[in-house]
């Protein structure tokens, strides 16, 4: 009976707006199958937690009240008072840190696999763009608690953004909404955080979806020189999707079983006049960057450390952004490429840093 | 003619110029002479005073012994600055000190110069208090100014190296009257620094250097020291224990005190060695002041019975609810609210004890009642949040099988579509 009311719906949409390019796009997408089709699913982890950021961060919207004297206390209202508060906003914590977690494998699974070859280098670009701007995320939602680690860490993010020459200085006025960090800068991360991104966000995550819907998963190197009747695929839907889902529902279990047994903390409000409390720590996914500025000198021959260090990161970004564009020719004698010996640099780089920030 | 009155005006003029370079030359003297000779001469001839400190607050103002002890500091001729005709009063005999002090304390146009609002009747205290009439009188072993400010090394007040700053006082009294040989004399004991030490007071400013504690001078007075009267033994008490002074006054008890010459608070409390009262001070038990006068059948013994009783109900409770209040804490649940209502439940224990004063069994009553509400509250609230966390708990339990067996469910659909395959 419910199926027959179903597939009349289906046939009365369908009578309206034909679609077959749906059902062409869910019927004959496949997935291929081989050793390496794990990390396939990470993109669609990384896609699952953005819809729970989107929802969850909805939800805090109804309660969240920025402003110098509303911002905290009503978070600490939201964790304490309102029905599941608490697990909505730890959820959202939470979230985002998987979300930028799983972003990153996604990002060196796709990195190693060499996915973002031609023809899928603006999937890469939209990719790597998005990427920033989920950091971005991060950075802006961090402030919005308004408590006292939140509001020091803002402090200390934006006036690394000052030492850039020329640009700098206004930038951080930009950001900051004036000369140091205030309620004026708590407006403006509330603006970037709940209109300005996600607007571009959407864009940008808009066309990586339709990028890889067009042009369907990418084939390693191994499984390409399989034979025909060796490669092995899945239907995406219903198949790869049900798998998909299996995954999402673990996830969003340990997403729940962290806001549960670990939750964040909210600690004190933030005190401009206060003196900064100790351990000021970025979040851990700026925590490599941070620390790299630290061990820094303060000079190195005429240059500031610091602006070296952020001249640094910026162009490594930028190259990271651009690696589809770049040809590095192949070397036979070596067991382990050039770009791909970069990767695995990068990745070393970023765990041992991060770790390092933690333990000096 | 005009020439030689041109002349004239310009001898004049140049006598007046040179005048002046004289005149200017002569004050630079005068500044010198603040350059003094009698720490000079005395630290070459090894006759510095005992205890001579350069930080003395007399040195460091004027620069100079003679603001005391006059003379001229500006010669280095010993005839001269040592002489009476200069004002010299070299050593004052112990009788003349306070007078001595007195100058320049006492007199307030002077001392507003230093600090408009400075006291300038120490002296006149002073004479008020034991040690000035005793002086008064001859005896020559009480304590003068210089006996607790010292002679050489006076320091302000506020300054910790001060023998009269607030921590060091107990020990500069204990000076004289820690000297069993000299309050002999006096038929005194000489055991109060020791007992002050033990006692919540000592403890308080000694240990904790908790400058709000009282030292000797808070209860018996400094320049006007005396042992306080049975009367104003309360008042004494009262000045930081304003309620408990008040109920106590204003019970039936105080009347009672008076006639029987009682010492008032320092009857169940002490003197010196004042402890840290407890709850068992009152009732019927062992360590129970009351029932020193009020034995059983009495009408005290009843107060005193319900009372504690009242108290230590309150007492029990407000630790119960506090205890769930730690767990609500450890549990990392909401404890803003209970935290408040603790505080208050808190308030109304401190209230309730400080109104045994009032040895009214309904004042303390209602107040114990009051309390054991807001103690309730607390632990109702507490008690809501630990169930709230063990719900969490519980719900994610069941959150987590829902899920497992749906991610079971949609395993075997999987598989039943590869086997169809």
């Amino acid at each position: 009976m419910k199926k027959n009311y179903g597939s009349k719906l289906v046939t009365w949409i369908d009578d309206r707006f034909d679609l077959t390019p749906v059902r062409n796009l869910l019927l004959h997408k496949k997935v291929p199958e081989h050793r390496h089709s794990v990390w396939y699913y990470m993109g669609g982890v990384t896609l699952f937690l953005f819809m729970v950021q989107l929802l969850t961060g909805i939800l805090l919207l109804l309660y969240y009240r920025p402003g110098e004297d509303s911002a905290y206390e009503s978070v600490r209202f939201i964790v304490t008072e309102v029905k599941f508060g608490w697990l909505i906003r730890n959820v959202h914590s939470w979230s985002a840190n998987l979300l930028v977690l799983f972003a990153f494998i996604h990002m060196f699974s796709v990195f190693f696999s060499k996915a973002y070859e031609k023809p899928r280098e603006l999937t890469w670009v939209t990719g790597f763009i998005t990427l920033v701007f989920t950091l971005a995320f991060g950075f802006s939602g961090y402030l919005l608690p308004w408590n006292e680690l939140a509001f020091f860490a803002t402090k200390v993010g934006t006036d690394i953004v000052g030492v850039l020459p020329v640009i700098g200085e206004p930038l951080r006025t930009f950001l900051r909404g004036g000369e140091d960090v205030t309620g004026a800068t708590l407006s403006r991360f509330f603006g970037i955080h709940v209109a300005i991104l996600p607007a571009i966000f959407t864009v940008f995550l808009g066309l990586h979806l339709l990028f890889i819907q067009r042009q369907g998963m990418h084939e390693p190197e191994s499984f390409k020189k399989l034979p025909e009747e060796k490669k092995k695929y899945i239907p995406f839907f219903p198949d790869f999707a049900l798998k998909d889902l299996m995954l999402w529902v673990i996830v969003f279990n340990i997403l729940i079983f962290l806001s549960l047994y670990f939750p964040w903390e909210l600690g004190n409000k933030a005190d401009a006049l206060a003196s900064a409390p100790q351990g000021i720590k970025p979040e851990w996914y700026f925590m490599f960057m941070f620390q790299t500025l630290k061990l820094l000198p303060a000079h190195v021959i005429f240059i500031e450390g610091e602006l070296l260090g952020v001249l640094f990161f910026g162009a490594a970004g930028l190259i990271w952004m651009l690696v589809p564009f770049i040809k590095v020719k192949h070397k036979p004698n070596w067991k382990v490429q050039p770009l791909v010996l970069i990767g695995i640099l990068a990745v070393a780089f970023i765990v041992i840093l991060t770790i390092l920030g933690y333990i000096l | 003619m005009k020439t030689r009155i041109f002349y004239l005006l310009f001898i004049i003029l140049t006598a007046s110029i040179l005048f002046g370079f004289y005149l200017g030359d002569n004050d630079k003297n005068k500044t010198d002479q603040k350059v003094d000779n009698c720490i000079k001469c005395h630290k070459e001839i090894e006759a510095m005073p005992a205890g001579f400190s350069e930080n003395d607050v007399h040195i460091k103002a004027y620069g100079s012994c003679a603001a005391c002890h006059g003379g001229d500091p500006g010669t280095d001729d010993q005839e001269k600055s040592m002489s009476r005709s200069k004002g010299f009063i070299g050593v004052p005999k112990k009788n003349e000190i306070p007078k001595f002090c007195g100058k320049c304390h006492s007199n307030i146009n002077i001392m507003r110069v230093f600090q408009p609002r400075i006291a300038t009747d120490q002296v006149e205290q002073y004479y008020t208090s034991i040690h000035g009439k005793k002086l008064l009188a001859g005896d020559q072993n009480v304590a003068d100014c210089a006996s607790c400010h010292t002679a050489h090394s006076i320091m302000p007040v506020k300054d910790p190296r001060a023998t009269v700053y607030k921590t060091q006082i107990p020990n500069t009294c204990n000076k004289c009257h820690g000297n069993s040989e000299l309050m002999k004399k006096y038929n005194l004991q000489t055991n109060q620094l020791a007992e002050y030490s033990k006692s919540v007071h000592g403890v308080a400013l000694l240990k904790n250097k908790d400058l709000g504690a009282p030292a000797c001078n808070d209860c018996h007075g400094n320049h006007g020291a005396m042992p306080p009267g049975i009367t104003s033994i309360s008042h004494v008490c009262g000045i930081c224990h304003t309620s408990n002074m008040e109920y106590f006054n204003s019970s039936k008890m105080a009347k009672v005190f008076q006639e029987m010459d009682y010492h008032a608070c320092e009857q169940c409390h002490g003197n010196h060695n004042i402890e840290k009262p407890n709850d068992e001070m009152v009732g019927v038990g062992k360590e129970s002041k009351c029932v020193d006068c009020h034995p059983e059948g009495d009408d005290g013994y009843k107060v005193s019975k319900n009372i504690y009783s009242s108290i230590i109900s309150l007492k029990n409770n407000y630790d119960a609810a506090n205890a769930k209040y730690l767990e609500v804490k450890q549990k990392g649940m909401n404890d803003i609210e209970i935290g408040f209502q603790l505080k208050d439940a808190k308030q109304a224990l401190i209230q309730s004890r400080t109104l045994i004063h009032t040895f009214d069994t309904a004042q303390v009553g209602t107040k114990t009642k009051e309390g054991l509400e807001i103690s309730n509250k607390a632990a109702s609230l507490a008690q809501k949040e630990i169930d709230e966390y063990y719900t969490r708990r519980n719900g994610f339990a069941i959150a987590t099988l829902a899920f497992l067996v749906f991610v079971v469910a949609l395993y075997f659909k999987i598989k039943e579509k590869e086997k169809k395959k």
